[in-house]
């Protein structure tokens, strides 16, 4: 037994002309729960391919596994050395049952063989049995919730006898309480031998339960540490070669008009009893869990979720929004939380995306497009958000990554909205772009908008907001301000959480 | 080529690749035949055939490519076609009209009610797609059932013949020699790259058909969007239908079926992506315009036509197989 | 028992006893084993192919081309037995052979070809059919040898009146054709890894899986039917005709969907498959049984198609609505 399970030195990497990594050397020791962290870019997800053989790295990488060099890895060859990767979006079938998704790794020989079912669901209730899980194996995996697809995940990892376990993002959909039951289930796992590689960016989660961490930046590696030497700030620094100050709080502002008031808004199911204001300047958190009710509410409030009764009023105006198309007229616009997914068209060009809110503001009496509006508007957000490109006939495809968020919110900001209602602005954005987002959040705020920032993350709130809304079970159940509470506080508050209204 | 030059036509290549891909083989199949048949190819009177024969397939080509562009499929395209030729003949031929209406009139009013007969079942289609949810090739299929039962129910399975005069002019005669259906094809293919390119609800098939959600978040009323584009296409089918009718000076259940999957295949070689999103009508005319250039090249050959229907199969298949190669590289 | 009513087999199943108990009131003829195994051999054709496109359509994919295929493997077939002579296992290893290598190439075009499967199967449908048209001239074939006109039946049944029911080689080779291909989907690990490339390509793809070969096999399979099920056809009508098969396309697809299969892929069943083909089957049977004019059967048809996915659309509407819902305390 060796007590490096997994040794690489000199990884190099190149895709084109870019190095995605450089003379990299990584190692995992036998039994550990490591990190591997590093921004979008960094070369993390590269090293995770070749480490499971989907990548060949440069020439002159040495590969030693459990003691053994290895030549040529490839996906087959990394699966019996016992290596797993569970991928971020599960890779889970959807339409077959829990026992067969657990098992399947058996399906990869022989083809006219019959499926032995009995030794099937025997197999997949041992591996589920092994992490202490009850989920009724006859069960499609299309039926389960997030949380349990991911153990369906592990289940079938543990079911190969795998000693390296990789996960790649675990904690992206999970709500807190699962994402502590994972963690602990991680634990666990390393109880019965497992070596784990945890791939995240998610700083509080690194901390929690990995004995080593690994920051890559650049392609380059920055260093293996301790965790107990390293805390947010540090990890931060390394990531990004950037100091933030995650303390920087607004100082008390002045705010203007009230822009937005919602009375008593109802929804069946979705949410109760809603009261809210909003003025000019004010940035509102508001911060539940999922499944509190708080994208609800934010899509009622931009036109995509009638509520049943209660009254929103826009400027004093008593609004009625029954689509959202109404809603950006009023002067609300809807960032939504998969800003990528569900706010860019790729193939389309950048104008086309700038302007497709507002296409109707662009026309003349005919409803025809004037040309000339078109052009301006989009030079004058091209130019003002920063969009780098040569033209903005090409498709937004074309951009980079922050350049594609750049588009979203110059889409959004092209509506002109009074109220601009965030939601979970930062998921799956690494530090640097974050500290971007939260500046610009600011910045609009100081030019009198009034700003709703949803999210699930504690700091998130705690250090951008001016007041904060705690939802839990489809009701505000209480209102905070940040200077008269700790962030310890805030916290106990979101997950404790007695309603004293 | 000096490498200037050539520099430059890579550059025209880059900025736009399917239009350039296209017009290339256009002028390859133009010089390709004109020079194997000399004398016969490159003449007015092969131009004018093509010109005649073209704007059948290529209005239905736009029906069916239109409803892709918004990530869709219109399957029903040939029998709301037939529907409407039906509907518009059984009026023409209609005693109680006839005798109350002159010929002029007669034609109008049966195309006025074929037309709104054939945006209607666009209308139903589309409601079946947007509001109730159905995918569209299995909403359609079933639409494109129930109206050839429907045709066939109506006519017995027999021919409508005999069409007044004023009809069959529509298809068959020449305005300052530019035969009447190229005039009607060409306002059409005019005035939908006027609506999807200069106007807002034209524009939104590429949004909804690029990324249906971020249509939706962005205040695009995508319901509404993919109803007005399948009564479009429904409309369409019915002009076809016209054109048709009066080329044949007849009505039938079951004419042109085995243009509908002609219309997919033309749509796709013109650049209309099945995923929806992508597509221009130009290019949809160079499409059209090989296509029918193959069929009548091989015709004057005295090859099959059928031949040429194998040809069109090979050339999806050779610009597929270069566009897969071409992405695999970049 | 709870899960029996989430599935559409159920309903369907149940659709089609209440037509049959209503034609069994209604009509002497209808249930009778004589007009029950005309009308399932009459629709052996329909019903192989609509076994073959269950396996494209639970892979994720998609065929049209597969009526000319049927064509082809029928042309060559006949054309080669008339010529040459041989027998009936000849004729079929023809119609298989063709409709296999035909088969594989659409199988080769869609996986390198990173394009939706139906408009390649659209451009090879066009090739497949122009070619058929040109070499055969349209023509059409009646002169089978002798041999090739003979009842093949396998098994007789006999009524207390001694009449004579046969089960033809068509229809037992549909029956074949639905136990084989519902066997290999349910039972063997090849087929379960064809539900499991129609439910999530890319986590088949990380499994290890060769998607290469499976898309080989099943674009393969869909040929192989299309071949026997040509020669089928051929032995039930003793012609073969340029546009007898082509532009049936669409029906088979209607009958595989009806019975539950969806576009999407990853979903279906053999059981449903033949319900579907049973319910188009009984419909047209009702139509002439009970003295409708046989025009309203594609109105039912149409009607019928049309009814059951608008009802899985809009269920599965209402069911991402509720997965939305929230436990308001």
């Amino acid at each position: 037994m060796h007590e490096k399970i997994l040794e690489m030195k000199n990884v190099n990497k190149k895709y084109g002309g870019v190095n995605a990594l450089k003379n990299v050397d990584f190692s995992l020791k036998r039994g550990e729960i490591h990190c591997l962290v590093g921004e979008n870019g960094s070369g993390k997800s590269t090293l995770i391919k070749i480490i499971s053989g989907v990548v060949k790295p440069d020439p002159g990488a040495e590969i030693i596994i459990n003691g053994e060099k290895v030549k040529h890895l490839n996906p087959r060859e990394s699966v019996e050395k016992g290596i797993q990767v569970i991928y971020q979006d599960l890779s889970l079938f959807p339409n077959l049952t829990v026992a067969e998704n657990v098992a399947i790794s058996d399906y990869y020989r022989g083809n006219i063989k019959m499926v032995n079912q009995k030794e099937m669901y025997k197999k997949a209730i041992k591996a589920m049995k092994k992490i202490d899980i009850s989920i009724n194996p006859k069960k499609l995996v299309r039926e389960l919730s997030v949380a349990q697809k991911q153990l369906v995940a592990i289940s079938r990892v543990i079911a190969t006898d795998a000693e390296i376990l990789i996960m790649d993002e675990p904690t992206a959909s999970l709500s807190k309480h699962e994402i502590n039951e994972l963690l602990n289930l991680i634990k666990s796992l390393q109880k019965q031998g497992l070596t784990v590689l945890f791939v995240s960016h998610k700083l509080d989660e690194i901390m929690s339960i990995s004995q080593r961490v690994t920051i890559l930046r650049d392609g380059n590696k920055i260093g293996t540490f301790d965790a107990s030497e390293l805390d947010d700030q540090k990890i931060a620094y390394y990531m990004t070669g950037k100091t933030f100050d995650q303390n920087e709080k607004r100082g008390t502002e002045k705010f203007g008009k009230k822009l937005l008031e919602i009375k008593d808004l109802c929804k069946k199911r979705n949410y109760m009893n809603i009261n809210l204001e909003l003025r000019e300047g004010e940035i509102l958190g508001i911060i539940g869990l999922i499944g509190s009710g708080r994208t609800e509410l934010a899509l009622s409030i931009f036109g995509m979720n009638s509520p049943d009764s209660g009254e929103i009023y826009v400027l004093g105006e008593r609004v009625n929004l029954n689509s959202n198309y109404q809603a950006i007229r009023s002067g609300i616009a809807y960032v939504p939380e998969d800003r990528l997914n569900d706010g860019l068209f790729l193939a389309q060009p950048i104008s086309t995306n700038i302007i497709a809110s507002i296409m109707d503001r662009l026309v003349n009496k005919a409803k025809i497009f004037q040309e000339d509006k078109i052009k301006k508007v989009v030079n004058k957000w091209v130019h003002d958000i920063g969009i780098k490109t040569d033209d903005p006939e090409n498709p937004v495809r074309t951009l980079s990554g922050g350049n594609q968020q750049k588009t979203v919110i110059a889409k959004w900001l092209a509506t002109t909205p009074k109220v601009l209602i965030l939601d979970n602005p930062t998921v799956g954005v690494d530090i640097a772009a974050k500290h971007g987002i939260y500046n610009i959040i600011k910045e609009l705020a100081s030019e009198k908008l009034g700003i709703i920032l949803i999210s699930d993350e504690v700091p998130e709130v705690y250090h951008n907001a001016d007041r904060i809304l705690i939802m839990k079970k489809g009701r505000i159940i209480n209102e905070v301000f940040p200077d008269e509470i700790t962030e310890a506080e805030l916290q106990e508050m979101v997950i404790g959480g007695e309603i004293n209204v | 080529m000096s490498l200037k030059s050539f520099g430059r036509v890579e550059a025209l290549y880059k900025k736009n690749p399917n239009s350039f891909v296209l017009i290339t083989i256009f002028f390859i199949t133009l010089a390709l035949f004109s020079v194997s048949l000399p004398g016969k190819f490159f003449t007015a009177s092969n131009f004018s055939s093509i010109a005649f024969q073209l704007p059948e397939l290529g209005i239905l080509t736009i029906a069916m490519a239109i409803t892709m562009l918004s990530g869709g499929i219109n399957l029903s395209i040939i029998a709301t076609a037939n529907f409407a030729g039906i509907i518009m003949a059984t009026i023409m031929k209609n005693q109680i009209f006839v005798e109350r209406l002159s010929g002029v009139n007669l034609v109008m009013l049966a195309i006025v009610i074929g037309l709104s007969t054939s945006a209607l079942i666009g209308f139903i289609n589309g409601i079946i797609v947007s509001y109730i949810g159905v995918s569209p090739m299995l909403a359609t299929l079933g639409t494109m059932t129930l109206l050839n039962g429907i045709s066939i129910l109506t006519t017995k399975g027999y021919v409508i013949s005999g069409l007044p005069d004023e009809m069959i002019v529509i298809g068959n005669s020449s305005i300052l020699g530019i035969p009447i259906p190229f005039i009607i094809f060409i306002i059409i293919a005019f005035v939908i790259n006027f609506w999807l390119r200069k106007t807002p609800s034209g524009l939104s098939n590429y949004l909804v058909g690029s990324n249906e959600n971020a249509a939706n978040y962005s205040g695009i009323n995508t319901k509404k969007v993919l109803l007005k584009t399948y009564t479009i296409s429904g409309l369409l089918s019915g002009i076809a239908a016209v054109i048709m009718i009066s080329r044949f000076n007849s009505a039938r259940a079951g004419y042109a079926e085995s243009y509908l999957l002609v219309t997919v295949l033309a749509s796709v070689f013109g650049g209309f992506n099945p995923n929806g999103g992508s597509g221009k009508i130009l290019n949809l005319i160079f499409s059209l315009f090989i296509l029918q250039m193959v069929a009548s090249g091989l015709n004057l050959l005295g090859l099959s036509s059928h031949l040429a229907g194998a040809l069109w199969g090979t050339i999806l298949i050779v610009v597929m197989l270069l566009q897969n190669t071409r992405e695999r590289k970049s | 028992m709870s899960s029996l009513f989430k599935r559409n087999e159920f309903y369907l199943g149940l659709i089609i006893l209440c037509l049959v108990i209503f034609l069994s009131i209604t009509t002497n003829s209808f249930l009778t084993i004589e007009n029950l195994l005309e009308l399932f051999t009459s629709y052996s054709f329909l019903g192989i192919m609509a076994a073959g496109m269950l396996v494209v359509l639970i892979s994720g994919g998609l065929d049209l081309s597969f009526t000319a295929t049927a064509t082809i493997s029928q042309y060559i077939m006949a054309t080669t037995i008339i010529k040459y002579g041989g027998n009936l296992f000849i004729a079929f290893l023809i119609g298989a052979g063709i409709g296999i290598a035909l088969g594989l190439l659409n199988g080769l075009l869609v996986h390198y070809i990173k394009v939706h499967p139906m408009i390649i199967t659209i451009a090879t449908l066009n090739l497949f059919k122009g070619l058929l048209m040109f070499f055969s001239k349209g023509k059409w074939i009646y002169n089978f040898p002798l041999w090739f006109s003979e009842p093949y039946d396998i098994m007789v049944f006999k009524n207390s009146e001694g009449y004579i029911y046969p089960i033809s080689l068509p229809l037992f080779i549909f029956i074949v054709v639905l136990i084989v291909t519902g066997f290999l989907l349910k039972y063997t690990i090849l087929g379960r890894k064809i539900y499991a490339m129609g439910g999530n390509k890319e986590a088949a793809r990380r499994m290890g899986f060769n998607l290469f070969a499976l898309t080989l096999f099943v674009y393969g399979y869909m040929g192989f039917l299309a071949g026997i099920g040509s020669v089928a056809h051929a032995l039930m009508v003793q012609t073969v005709a340029p546009n007898a098969l082509i532009g049936k396309e669409l029906d088979v697809i209607a009958a595989v969907v009806l019975g539950g299969a969806s576009l999407s892929g990853g979903s279906g069943t053999v059981i449903g498959t033949f319900l579907g083909i049973a319910m188009i089957a009984i419909v047209s049977n009702a139509v002439i049984l009970l003295g409708i004019p046989s025009y309203w059967y594609m109105i039912f048809l149409g009607a019928i198609f049309i009814t059951s996915v608008s009802i899985t659309a809009y269920n599965y509407k209402l069911k991402m609505r509720k997965e939305a819902e929230i436990d308001v305390a």
